[in-house]
């Protein structure tokens, strides 16, 4: 039977995804018998959302930005409809799609999320399976060789982290996955979680061998309710098919995952905040050391990663460490699922390989501007990034590179503006949100945030700019060394690339517009 | 948005009763009755401290903590903008300017008739497909002022129908 595939992720759906799937059950292919549907999850090619595929000899062909008008005219004498003005032929050959090297996301979208058999046929369990065949230390080892570092942005080596709890002597030790993904601009974790929940699964698995752990959180934040549901389920699924539970694929080994929700707070995406919140407590900031891998959940040795780190040593397992260190450059090995975002032509998850260039990205994968307006600035790693302009575009995505020009990698978001934005408002918002936010255990955080709004409004509005300006500087310097945590210590990065490169909208002339800077609930 | 306070009661005593009382499962537990009753009560506290064997300024001070605990009841419908930089890079700002004037009210209010509770939000992982709205567990992208309008009629209860109360069965 020919299968349709109609995505069920939070992105397909927010431009109508459910609507089609809805229109095509009505539809003759499907009501005669001749083909069914299959929610898959989003392949992360948010411009050709909703996506629609269906399998042919050839390979799945697609249409882009299907509506429910559309569904009638798919379908000519029982096949696709290869002349369709949407049709894009196989997705698979689509440069956007070619052009990519996916290990993380090379499941993503050509599956469905929540069958077993599905991900298995595509290498899933792979890793975990050769972890259950190794020791602890063989695991952890591989993982070191490998180079993998935390992808939630911090990019602490995962090898050295991993060894640390494995080395603690205690008898309980958690396995933690961050899925508090808060960064405007990030959604890579969310779809992997919509997309290809098992693969977590496996990486947080392959966690708890390597470190003698036998229970596991997620922390998700409540921003992503379609996430939660689909991954609870996924969850389900493995316990019922042993992967989870008290035998581990039917080895010694005992681990389960527990789902935790958020609740609203952008803080609890710092690890110690996150720590914090699941023992119930208000999300603030514990001081650093002692360091969560030996004093973490509930007082235990702990690993808290990234979604992105633990589906990767996925990979790094079922490839072996060499073949993962081969990819990417220097210290920044493997691939990066980069999300483009923002006013972006083609926006969605690209991964490359670490080293392909910042403009590379904005203009072979993300198309120029959705405006069609010049790009003028670019947010690189969320709310706490730089906004680089045109003249660092050929930096080189590795967090060396970009740590070299006062920015930073992050959790790989790319956010782009147009022309038409006003940088000053820009870095008011940077500190209003990090205002909004601060969980106020810190004084540079907490009230140099508030100050930091005040004196921008001041300089917005030309009063004493020089002064304002020195200040302004001076605030950010005090932030970023007297900040407990990387909220207040990195809210200044944001302020400074616009201080520095787009001084002339922070210094208006006579007559220069303002937008209000709205934060707050 | 009201609920009788034996009625709260009841739901809370509910909720307690099916989860175990560590503190772990304080959060949780909260966000539940959040769900339920639609904010979290002085009384909710008092119930659920004792419950948990803490002070109530220990649950008052979880509550104060994570948006989405309220101490006070909203409107029928919660709205939420998404107002983080990847919206603001597709005209989330202008279309929150669009929405305040709709409703009457500005971001963080709720409308006189008690209907709708337009507030930001920030970031659905909607990021490509801005700018991005949230109703309830639904999330809608690529909101321009006119498409804002036609999802405000789609509310229930927007023409004098009777408004569901959080706490009942909506049938």
């Amino acid at each position: 039977m020919t299968r349709i595939f109609v995505p069920n992720d939070t992105g397909a759906r927010s431009v109508g995804a459910d609507e089609v799937a809805a229109a095509l059950m009505n539809a003759q292919v499907v009501q005669s018998g001749l083909a069914t549907i299959v929610r898959n999850g989003s392949r992360g090619a948010y411009w050709l959302e909703p996506l629609v595929e269906i399998d042919t000899p050839s390979g799945r062909i697609g249409f882009a930005n299907v509506t429910v008008d559309d569904v009638a005219g798919l379908f000519a004498d029982g096949l696709p409809d290869q002349t369709h003005a949407k049709c894009l032929g196989v997705v698979d050959a689509l440069p956007w799609f070619a052009g990519q090297t996916r290990l993380t996301f090379a499941r993503v979208g050509r599956i469905d999320p929540l069958s077993l058999s599905d991900y298995r046929a595509l290498g899933g369990f792979a890793g975990l399976e050769r972890g259950c065949t190794m020791d602890a230390k063989a695991i952890v080892d591989e993982v070191t060789v490998s180079g993998l570092r935390g992808r939630g942005g911090a990019a602490f080596p995962a090898g050295i982290k991993w060894n640390t709890v494995r080395n603690a002597n205690a008898p309980q030790k958690y396995i933690v996955c961050n899925a508090d993904e808060g960064d405007s601009g990030t959604f890579a974790d969310r779809l992997l979680m919509e997309a290809d929940p098992f693969q977590l699964i496996e990486g947080m698995t392959i966690a708890a061998l390597a470190v003698g752990a036998t229970r596991g959180f997620v922390y998700l934040r409540s921003e992503y309710p379609h996430a939660a549901q689909i991954f609870g389920r996924a969850l389900t699924i493995a316990r019922e098919a042993g992967v989870l539970g008290p035998s581990v694929l039917g080895t010694a080994h005992t681990f389960d995952i527990t789902l935790r929700m958020g609740g609203g707070a952008y803080i609890c995406g710092e690890e110690t905040a996150l720590l914090e919140s699941l023992e119930g407590k208000r999300g603030t900031v514990r001081p650093k050391p002692p360091l969560p891998a030996l004093t973490g959940l509930f007082g235990c040795p702990t690993v808290i990663n990234n979604v992105l780190t633990f589906a990767a040593a996925t990979d790094v397992l079922a490839r072996g460490a060499h073949a993962y260190a081969g990819l990417g450059v220097d210290r920044s090995t493997g691939t990066m699922p980069f999300q483009l975002g923002g006013n972006m032509q083609r926006g969605g998850v690209v991964e490359l390989g670490f080293g392909v260039t910042l403009r590379d990205l904005l203009e072979r994968f993300g198309g120029g501007s959705y405006s069609g307006r010049p790009l003028r600035a670019i947010q690189v790693g969320g709310p706490l990034g730089a906004y680089l302009p045109a003249s660092q575009w050929d930096t080189p995505l590795t967090y060396e590179h970009f740590a070299a020009i006062g920015a930073m990698l992050g959790h790989g978001g790319i956010v782009a503006f147009d022309d038409t934005v006003d940088m000053a408002a820009q870095a008011e918002f940077a500190m209003a949100f990090c205002a909004h936010e601060s969980c106020g255990k810190c004084t540079p955080c907490r009230i140099g945030s508030t100050r930091g709004v005040e004196v921008i409004q001041r300089l917005r509005r030309r009063e004493n700019p020089r002064l304002q300006w020195q200040v302004l500087e001076e605030l950010c310097e005090t932030m970023e060394f007297g900040s407990l945590c990387a909220l207040g210590g990195l809210t200044p990065m944001p302020v400074r690339s616009v201080m520095k490169h787009f001084s002339a909208d922070l210094l208006p002339s006579a007559g220069g517009g303002s937008v209000t800077v709205e934060v707050g609930r | 948005m009201t609920i009788d306070p034996t009625r709260e009661q009841a739901v809370i005593a509910d909720l307690l009763a099916q989860t175990p009382t560590d503190a772990e499962h304080l959060l949780p537990l909260l966000l539940q009755v959040q769900a339920a009753v639609g904010f979290v009560s002085p009384q909710a506290i008092r119930q659920v401290a004792q419950a948990f064997n803490l002070s109530r300024a220990e649950v008052y001070g979880v509550v104060t903590f994570y948006h989405d605990l309220r101490e006070a009841p909203v409107g029928d419908h919660v709205i939420q903008l998404c107002m983080a930089e990847a919206c603001q890079a597709v005209g989330c700002r202008e279309l929150a300017a669009h929405a305040s004037q709709k409703l009457g009210v500005p971001l963080g209010e709720t409308t006189a008739d008690g209907h709708v509770h337009l507030e930001a939000g920030y970031c659905f992982g909607n990021c490509a497909l801005g700018p991005t709205v949230r109703i309830g567990d639904r999330i809608v992208g690529g909101v321009t002022p006119a498409r804002f309008d036609e999802l405000l009629e789609t509310l229930p209860g927007r023409h004098g129908n009777t408004r569901p109360v959080a706490g009942e069965s909506a049938a």
